[in-house]
């Protein structure tokens, strides 16, 4: 039993098809291309990619709620397609960021109907979610109504949803977007305690923080544009870039250089520039520890002063520069188009 | 391997049994979310008795006051009666859209190992006890002061009893093959279940005999089961009134009731067809978790 992977995907694809609000001709937006992952019990494995990525799509296929276009994916050894019902008996799910649930219902009686769904027995279903509400730091206010609650206490209260019902597979879509600081910190804390629980769970998580996937994840799939880029433990991803210097430059401002000429020097695999009041901030990937120097000589042949200069250890938000060319963030800003 | 076809029905009639109840507990908990009696006063005991009045006024007008004729008594019966058609119909397939754009949690629901055509229908229940109470208020409203003409000794209470259970268990098929709709449509969706009971309104014979329809539009009325379930209530209730009226006069008792037994079963069939597929086409499209942004 224990060789079935908790979660794979063939050449899983999902395409939309947008209807233009003018013409019918329909387009189609490719959300997933032969995605291929596989997920081993026990595992928290996380979907890291920036906004539009396909990962609250990859969810919502292995969850049932959205059929794939084509390929397959099975969840505890089922296929999507074929037996949801048996998929839905073993998993659970939550999203990040959005405030379902019945407001006029307190926490307790959102958490208890939705327990009743599963077939847990009343008592041990009041039982889990007082223990439950308690861990996240809602025990007090489990006689609330839910619409008196603010976004991220709905959200904790949708956290213990998707635990309550030990399932073998649970899917968090960005659990902790929206949370506070401190609130996402308990969370996280949460998830790897759970785990640790009991060797028959597996967490497939999505994130866009690097910390997060970094600290909480076994393993974790680069994702961009509805292709799978790389998948490995984070130390094994970073380790691609071993040869690679990562270098943060502080300098006096530019004054008029553009930006581009740093850009240009041959052994920069990706640059970028932030300037601020007084000084300006310059990151670089290097190929090679050695292109400083010719980085150096722009600087002086522009008379701009360094001002401070570090050396920093590989994160997987370099990866992810290294995978596709620009960061995150630039993808999200829409800077490919 | 019988017996694990033995178990697997097991487990099929727990997992309905159980989404039935839940549903149904919290279909109470929203319709009874009264923070304040008086607006649970006017929305189950003054709308319904308003909509009839208005209804009594206009009879009043057209028939220069005959209130004493087997008409009054066949419209009033008749709206009375499908209130039901706008709480167990409507409130059926409303769940849909509730859970979906209101709640935000139709997915959640979807995600977890319920049977999905047994929720829609218990989220109907309480719908059927507060349509229950606005029926008996306008009937009682009818006798005490508009001199509708009902004897309750008259009452042929078996038939009335049996013909209105079938009319709910009718009218949740309805009700789930209007959810199976609902679930493909993914815009505009908040007036489906009053468009389609104020549409079944005018060719059910609720209010005036299917006669009174043009010659093409008759075959509506009589492929609707709410047609024949309205006659045999008032068959029941009023033997006389519904007698003076030709539509299905020369059709016996039992034949209304084979009528409605059969056309319940085709609807019922209909039904879990349409929500069948109503769920493939939600799948197919990412509807489930689809909020309308107006
Ligand atoms: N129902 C839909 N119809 C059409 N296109 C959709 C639909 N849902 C998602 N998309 C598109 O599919 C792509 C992937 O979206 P998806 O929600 O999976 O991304 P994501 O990685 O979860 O992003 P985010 O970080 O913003 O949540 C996006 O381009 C999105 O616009
Ligand atoms: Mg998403």
């Amino acid at each position: 039993m224990s060789e079935i992977p908790a979660i794979q995907t063939e050449a899983l694809t999902r395409v939309y098809k947008i209807r233009g609000g003018k013409k019918s001709d329909p387009k189609e937006l490719v959300a997933l291309k032969d995605v291929n992952i596989q997920v081993s019990r026990s595992e928290l494995f996380g979907l890291l990619g920036p906004n539009g990525a396909g990962k609250t799509t990859l969810i919502k296929v292995l969850t049932t709620l959205l059929a794939p276009t084509a390929g397959r994916a099975c969840v505890a050894g089922f296929d999507v397609t074929k037996e949801p019902h048996e998929i839905r008996a073993r998993i659970n799910m939550v999203s990040g960021g959005e405030s379902s649930g019945y407001g006029l219902l307190t926490v307790r009686e959102n958490l208890w109907m939705f327990s009743q769904f599963y077939g847990i027995p009343s008592k041990e279903a009041n039982r889990r979610i007082k223990e439950l509400l308690e861990v996240v730091g809602l025990g007090d206010r489990i006689n609330t109504k839910s619409s008196d609650l603010s976004s991220g206490l709905r959200q904790k209260m949708n956290i213990v949803r998707g635990f309550m019902t030990s399932p073998e597979v649970l899917f968090l879509d960005e659990p902790t977007l929206g949370l506070d600081v401190g609130a996402a910190r308990d969370v996280r804390r949460f998830i790897r305690e759970w785990m640790g629980e009991s060797r028959d769970r597996t967490i497939l998580l999505t994130t866009h923080y690097m910390v997060e996937a970094e600290q909480l994840c076994d393993r974790v799939a680069i994702i961009n544009e509805g292709r799978v880029l790389a998948c490995d433990t984070p130390a094994a991803l970073k380790h691609q870039l071993q040869e690679a210097a990562i270098f943060q430059l502080q300098v006096s401002p530019l004054d008029g250089v553009p930006p581009e000429t740093f850009e240009h020097i041959r052994g920069v695999r990706h640059f970028t520039y932030s300037p601020q009041d007084g000084f300006a901030t310059l990151e670089f990937i290097l190929e090679e520890e050695d292109v400083l120097a010719a980085v150096v000589n722009q600087l002086t042949a522009h008379d701009i002063h360094l001002q401070n200069l570090e050396k920093r250890e590989p994160s997987l938000e370099d990866v992810f520069v290294h995978l596709v060319g620009m960061s995150m963030e630039e993808v999200e800003r829409g800077e490919s188009n | 391997m019988q017996f694990s076809w033995w178990k697997e029905r097991e487990r099929s009639l727990r997992t309905s049994i159980r989404s039935f109840l839940t549903a149904a507990w919290l279909g109470w908990q929203i319709e009874s979310n009264w923070t304040d009696p008086f607006l649970f006063a006017v929305y189950s005991i003054i709308k319904p008795v308003a909509g009839a009045a208005i209804l009594v006024v206009m009879y009043g007008i057209i028939t220069q006051g005959a209130f004493d004729s087997p008409l009054f008594a066949y419209i009033y019966l008749g709206n009375a009666f499908y209130i039901y058609v706008g709480s167990v119909m409507t409130g059926v397939s409303w769940a849909v859209i509730d859970d979906r754009e209101h709640y935000k949690t139709l997915k959640y629901i979807y995600v977890a190992p319920i049977h999905a055509p047994s929720y829609m229908v218990g989220r109907g229940v309480a719908r059927f006890l507060t349509g229950t109470i606005a029926v008996l208020v306008t009937i009682t409203a009818g006798v005490l002061f508009l001199n509708l003409q009902l004897d309750l000794a008259a009452v042929n209470w078996p038939m009335f009893l049996t013909a209105l259970a079938l009319g709910v268990v009718m009218l949740a098929n309805l009700g789930l093959l209007l959810a199976g709709v609902t679930l493909m449509i993914a815009h505009h969706v908040w007036f489906i279940g009053d468009a389609v009971a104020g549409a079944l309104y005018l060719f059910s014979g609720a209010i005036f005999p299917l006669e009174v329809l043009p010659n093409w539009l008759r075959p509506i009325g009589f492929a609707m089961p709410l047609t024949y379930w309205l006659e045999l209530l008032r068959r029941s209730m009023v033997g006389h009134v519904a007698a003076s009226f030709p539509t299905l006069s020369k059709v016996t008792d039992g034949q209304l009731f084979a009528i409605l037994i059969g056309l319940t079963i085709i609807f019922g069939l209909m039904a879990i067809l349409v929500f069948r597929w109503g769920e493939h086409q939600a799948r197919e499209r990412g509807l489930l978790d689809m909020v309308t942004n107006y």
